[in-house]
Parts: C-alpha cells; sequence; structure tokens
C-alpha cells in the first residue's frame, strides 16, 4: 500500500463574518444535493400542491364566492397566491423531518468533532429548505398559468410578491427546525411535528376570505402571518383580494409580514441553537 | 514553586497525545466512567479494550470533545477538552462507532464537504480527496451514493473521512465490528500504514485479537475502570507467563512424566488423565531441557506444547468474565440500562 504523500493542510482564510455563513452553504449544498438524490421527496412536495391547485379550481372554485368579485376566473385569481402560501408555509416539514433524521444518525457526531459553526447545521438546513421552495413556486406558477391564473401588477411587484414567499418559507423554516429538534425520532417528527401546520395554514384567508368566517375566527386569522403574506402577494399579484375586516395586519399586509417575519426569525432561530447546543452537549 | 510546576505540567501534557486524569461521566443514576487515568504519547498506539458497556465509547466521546465529562480533566494534543474544545478539533480525526456519513452524497462529495467544514482550501481539499478516495481503494465507487456502499466501503470512506484535514491523532471507536474477515485485515493494514506514517491512534475494540494486532499499549477496562494497563507481553505475564503441557503416550507413566516435568517447572504441575502441565519460565529452552528429562526416563510423549496465554485468558482472570459482548449483555450489571435514545 503506498503512503499518504500530499504536503501540509492548506487553510482558508477565515471570513471576515466569521465561519457560521461559510459552513451553512457548506451544509445547505449538502441539504440540496440531498433533494436531488431522492426525487421522490421532491416529487411529493410539488405533487401535493399541484393536485391542491386543480381541486380547488374545478372542484370547490365556483362554491366559494369571492365577495366583490364574480365568476370562476376569479376564485382561481384569489386562489393561487393561497395555494403559494400553504405550500411555503409547508417548507417547515421537510425542516422538522430533516433535522430528526440528522440529529438521529450519526452525521450530527462528526458534524460536532469538527472546528465547524455550530449553528451552521441550522443555517444549512433553513437556507436549503428555503431555496427548495423557488423550484416550488416555479412549478406552481406555471400550473396556476395553466389554470387562468395571471399576474397583472407587473413584473416588480411580482417579484416583491416571490421575495416574501420566500422569506416566509425561510421564517417557517426556523420554525420547523426548533420543531424537529424537539421530535424523538424521525417518524415522530412525520405526524406530530407538522400538526400545527394545518390550523396555521387553514386558520388563514388562503382559501377562504376572511370576512366569511365567525368573528372570533377573524382576529386569529388576520394576525396570522400566513394571512398577511397571502394577502400581501394578491396585492403585489395584482389578483382579487376580497373585502379585509378591520385589522391592521391586514391594512399593511407587507409590512406586518416583514415584521413578523424579523421577528419570529429572531426568537426561533435563538430558540434553535440554544436547543441545537444543549442536545448535543449532554 | 507552585507556577514553576504548573509550567512544567503543561510541557509535558503537550508531548503527550492524549492525557487524562480521572475521568468520571455519569448519566442519570448509571456511571458509564469510574474514574479513568488515560495517557498516549505521540505516534503511539493505545488499545482501550473492554467488553460492551465498559465506557469505551464513552471515553472518546469526552477526548473528542463530544461529551463533557462530570469529573476530571483531559488534554488531548495538549488543548483542553472542555476548555480548547476547538483547537482539540482541529488535531484529531474521529471515526465512531456508527459510519457517520451522509448517504445521500457520493464517496467525493462526502470528503469534499467535509474538508471545506475544516475549512482547508478548495484546491487542498480536491486533491487530498483524490489521494484518500485512491489509498482507501474508493476511486472507481467514488461517484456513487454512499448508500450503495458495502459496509467495509461505508468504514473506509468513513475513515476517509476523519483523515481529510490529516490528523495527528486519530480516535477510532470499534473499527472493524461487524465487518467481515476480509475486510476486518484490510482495515488492520490501513491501521498499520497509518501509524508507519507517524500518526498517534486510541483505539477501542472488543475483540482481543484486534488489541493484540494493531496496539502496542494495551488499556483494559470493565465497568468504567481502568482494571489492567500494559504491553501484551506484560499482560500475559501478569497472569502467570507460559505453561508447559506434557501428554504422555502411555498413561501408566503419567507419575514419571509429574516428576520430570516439576524438575523443570516454576510451579506445582497439574494432571489431569494423560496430560500434565505447569506454569514455566524462560521461553524455549525449558522445552528442551524438559524434552532431555522426559528422554532420560524413556519416556513418550504424544504432545509437548509450550502455551503462551492470550488475551482471552488475561481478561477472564482480570474480570472473572469473558470479553466477548454476549456474555456480558446476557448479565448485564446492577444498575446498568441500555444507552437512552438521544
Ligand atoms: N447517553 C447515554 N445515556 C445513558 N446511559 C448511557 C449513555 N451512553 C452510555 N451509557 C451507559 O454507559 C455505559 C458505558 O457505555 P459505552 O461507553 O457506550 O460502553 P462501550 O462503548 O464500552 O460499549 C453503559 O452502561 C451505557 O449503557
Ligand atoms: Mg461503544
Amino acid at each position: 500500500m503506498a503512503t499518504l504523500t500530499m504536503g501540509k493542510p492548506q487553510m482558508m482564510r477565515r471570513p471576515l463574518l466569521g465561519w457560521t455563513i461559510h459552513d451553512g452553504l457548506v451544509v445547505a449544498r449538502r441539504n440540496l444535493i440531498q433533494t436531488v438524490r431522492i426525487p421522490e421527496m421532491l416529487f411529493f412536495s410539488l405533487v401535493q400542491p399541484v393536485i391542491f391547485v386543480l381541486l380547488f379550481a374545478y372542484v370547490f372554485g365556483g362554491a366559494i364566492p369571492i365577495p366583490g368579485d364574480a365568476g370562476a376566473d376569479a376564485y382561481r385569481n384569489y386562489l393561487m397566491p393561497g395555494i403559494f402560501g400553504q405550500t411555503v408555509a409547508f417548507a417547515a416539514a421537510a425542516s422538522t423531518v430533516g433535522l430528526a433524521e440528522d440529529m438521529h444518525k450519526g452525521i450530527i457526531d462528526r458534524f460536532r468533532a469538527l472546528p465547524m459553526s455550530p449553528p451552521a447545521v441550522l443555517v444549512g438546513r433553513t437556507l436549503a429548505d428555503a431555496v427548495r421552495q423557488i423550484l416550488v413556486l416555479f412549478v406552481l406558477s406555471i400550473t396556476g398559468f395553466i389554470v387562468g391564473w395571471r399576474i397583472s401588477n407587473g413584473l416588480l411587484p411580482a417579484i416583491g410578491a416571490y421575495a416574501l414567499l420566500l422569506l416566509f418559507a425561510y421564517t417557517v423554516a426556523w420554525i420547523g427546525s426548533w420543531v424537529g429538534l424537539h421530535m424523538p425520532n424521525p417518524e415522530t417528527a412525520n405526524t406530530a411535528g407538522l400538526a400545527w401546520l394545518f390550523p396555521l395554514t387553514f386558520l388563514s384567508n388562503a382559501f377562504v376570505p376572511i370576512s366569511s368566517m365567525p368573528t372570533w375566527l377573524q382576529a386569529f386569522a388576520a394576525y396570522n402571518p400566513v394571512s398577511t403574506v397571502v394577502l400581501a402577494s394578491r396585492e403585489l399579484f395584482g389578483n382579487p383580494t376580497g373585502i379585509q375586516p378591520d385589522y391592521w395586519p391586514l391594512q399593511h399586509a407587507s409590512l406586518y409580514t416583514l415584521i413578523s417575519c424579523a421577528v419570529l426569525i429572531a426568537i426561533f432561530a435563538t430558540l434553535a441553537v440554544r436547543k441545537y447546543t444543549r442536545t448535543t452537549s449532554r | 514553586m507552585g507556577s514553576a510546576y504548573a509550567c512544567l505540567d503543561v510541557r509535558m501534557t503537550r508531548d503527550l497525545a492524549v492525557h487524562a486524569e480521572g475521568l468520571v461521566r455519569t448519566f442519570g443514576d448509571v456511571r458509564a466512567l469510574d474514574g479513568i487515568d488515560l495517557t498516549v504519547e505521540r505516534g503511539q498506539v493505545v488499545g482501550l479494550l473492554g467488553p460492551n458497556g465498559a465506557g469505551k465509547t464513552t471515553t472518546v466521546r469526552i477526548l473528542s470533545t463530544l461529551l463533557a465529562p462530570t469529573e476530571g480533566r483531559a488534554t488531548v494534543a495538549g488543548f483542553d477538552v472542555v476548555k480548547q474544545a476547538d483547537e482539540v478539533r482541529r488535531s484529531i480525526g474521529l471515526t465512531g462507532q456508527y459510519a457517520a456519513i451522509d448517504e445521500y452524497l457520493t464517496g467525493r462529495e462526502n470528503l469534499r464537504m467535509f474538508g471545506g467544514l475544516y475549512h482547508l482550501s478548495p484546491k487542498y481539499v480536491k486533491e487530498r480527496s483524490e489521494e484518500l478516495l485512491d489509498w482507501f481503494d474508493l476511486s472507481d465507487a467514488a461517484d456513487r451514493p454512499a448508500k450503495t456502499y458495502s459496509g467495509g466501503m461505508r468504514r473506509r470512506l468513513d475513515l476517509a473521512a476523519s483523515l481529510v484535514a490529516q490528523p495527528s491523532i486519530l480516535f477510532l471507536d470499534e473499527p472493524t465490528t461487524g465487518l467481515d474477515p476480509r475486510s476486518r485485515l484490510g482495515l488492520w493494514d490501513v491501521i498499520n500504514n497509518l501509524v508507519a506514517q507517524g500518526t498517534t491512534v486510541l483505539l477501542t475494540t472488543q475483540y482481543l485479537e484486534e488489541a493484540d494486532q494493531l496496539a502496542q499499549d494495551i488499556v483494559v477496562i470493565d465497568h468504567g475502570r481502568v482494571i489492567a494497563h500494559g504491553t501484551s507481553e506484560q499482560l500475559k505475564d501478569q497472569i502467570g507467563g507460559d505453561r508447559i503441557e506434557i501428554t504422555v503416550s502411555d498413561a501408566s507413566r503419567i507419575d514419571d512424566a509429574v516428576r520430570a516435568v516439576r524438575s523443570v517447572s516454576a510451579g506445582e504441575p497439574l494432571v489431569e488423565e494423560s496430560r500434565v502441565s505447569a506454569p514455566v519460565s524462560g521461553g524455549s529452552t525449558v522445552l528442551v531441557n524438559a524434552i532431555r528429562a522426559l528422554d532420560a526416563d524413556g519416556i513418550e510423549v504424544s504432545d509437548l506444547v509450550l502455551r503462551r496465554p492470550t488475551l482471552d485468558d488475561v481478561f477472564m482472570s482480570l474480570t472473572g468474565h469473558a470479553a466477548e459482548d454476549e456474555t456480558t449483555a446476557a448479565k448485564p450489571a446492577k444498575g446498568r440500562r441500555g444507552r437512552g435514545s438521544k
């Protein structure tokens, strides 16, 4: 057997802002490669929302009236941003399950025995899960276009809408990561770990106007960031919004979304990093 | 005065690859480590030998900064494993008991990822990965996801991953457990090669044969305590050295044979039907003398051997139980329980 002959290892220069971003990108790359290697995962994360579009557009669509607007086309235009919002909210699921799986495998031990920045495991996870949503949004937009959805407010606002949706995906990825760190095993993560996403997305304006809800629910739905990211998207895409009840977040949907995302990231990134360091330094 | 001693102490631990004093680690009411002292000099291969549940993995996890000790202290490459964890991590490679590679990444992608996380320059990582893939005979499989690898290939990739940054100290936790004999021999070859190139190795094993093959120095642990320490020769001597064993062809002459054996042995002979055995010292010259004494009396022997004790005998005499995990797993000691979920 030959000897290993390479000279001394050459180190990288320390980045200005420390190693967290560099290491986070290395981990994100790893997580994105996984996506390509597990095509069934990507397939299902795309197929489910596409089926939703078809179901709502052709089956339920006619039965849900949009106040201030009429016709099946109106509902389809109203619907698409709702599907976008619901779908990116489920980006959290990938973070929860992915992290629960990682924590269960020996690879976390290897990461921890490396001189890498510990939060990078979470930074990379959330980044990859948000980036994956770019593809998901692209496929959904094409499907929407086929069933009659249109962007009718110009290109720049539309880009703004996509950016808000991705920011929201990144936010829920942090919440999902925090949840994933509490899961005893990947199986639980796949069931109980995702339970909170259903009330969050359905108690919103994603599929039905808030004005059609009972009053006590309206308050919850109005402050639910899923509602505001969906409403902001509707406004920015130039789609029908329905008539909004009098709540501050609904009058300032984009601003409220930005603020709530910033606050939620700050809270859940802190909690998740703390939980991660604690769990892994028994 | 005090500071001069402290200074000396620092210099000494810096020259040692591993230095642990009184390591204690508890998990709830389980005392996994109960005061482990351990020293590994640079360039040395030390084998940590013990049955399942002895505390091998816990020791390695503390030394590789994955776990904090409840009591005691340890330095690795001269750095404190608690206070200077990052410096320790830069000096070590760790191959755990369970393969710690990414199954969905290819062999090459795995090595590149770990190289990046060691903060090595991309150019270096690229060249080093190719060198390691080649060295570990993984070049042909380099572009296949690690999921498709055999057990032996995974271990090799795992070991390759811990060598990306050329660590001077390598921790190997049961490197060959679960491997078929051929892969095991292959891995022994690799480890011996690394050692020949100057790497310090601390390895754990349940296999006495493995410790004997790979390690110069063996530390035997059981129930979280060091119960013996030395070269395999020293350990064998500790339980009484060599024994001569003679089987006579004609069982009626056994008493004459006992007399002949007594004239060369270092202790009282033991008789079992037509077989006589006795402790001896002096190695093979004893054999010659025994043959002469037997021949002088005209005693015919059908078998005559000098039996060196195996590490199995060492373990048996030190702990009162064999070192195989089945035996200890079947009779778990009081207060011990299985590894909790993470
Ligand atoms: N995380 C843990 N929680 C509870 N008990 C543990 C944990 N890790 C190890 N132990 C216990 O500590 C003892 C030593 O374990 P370990 O170091 O894994 O032994 P070995 O590697 O020699 O088989 C065992 O009794 C084991 O059950
Ligand atoms: Mg072990």
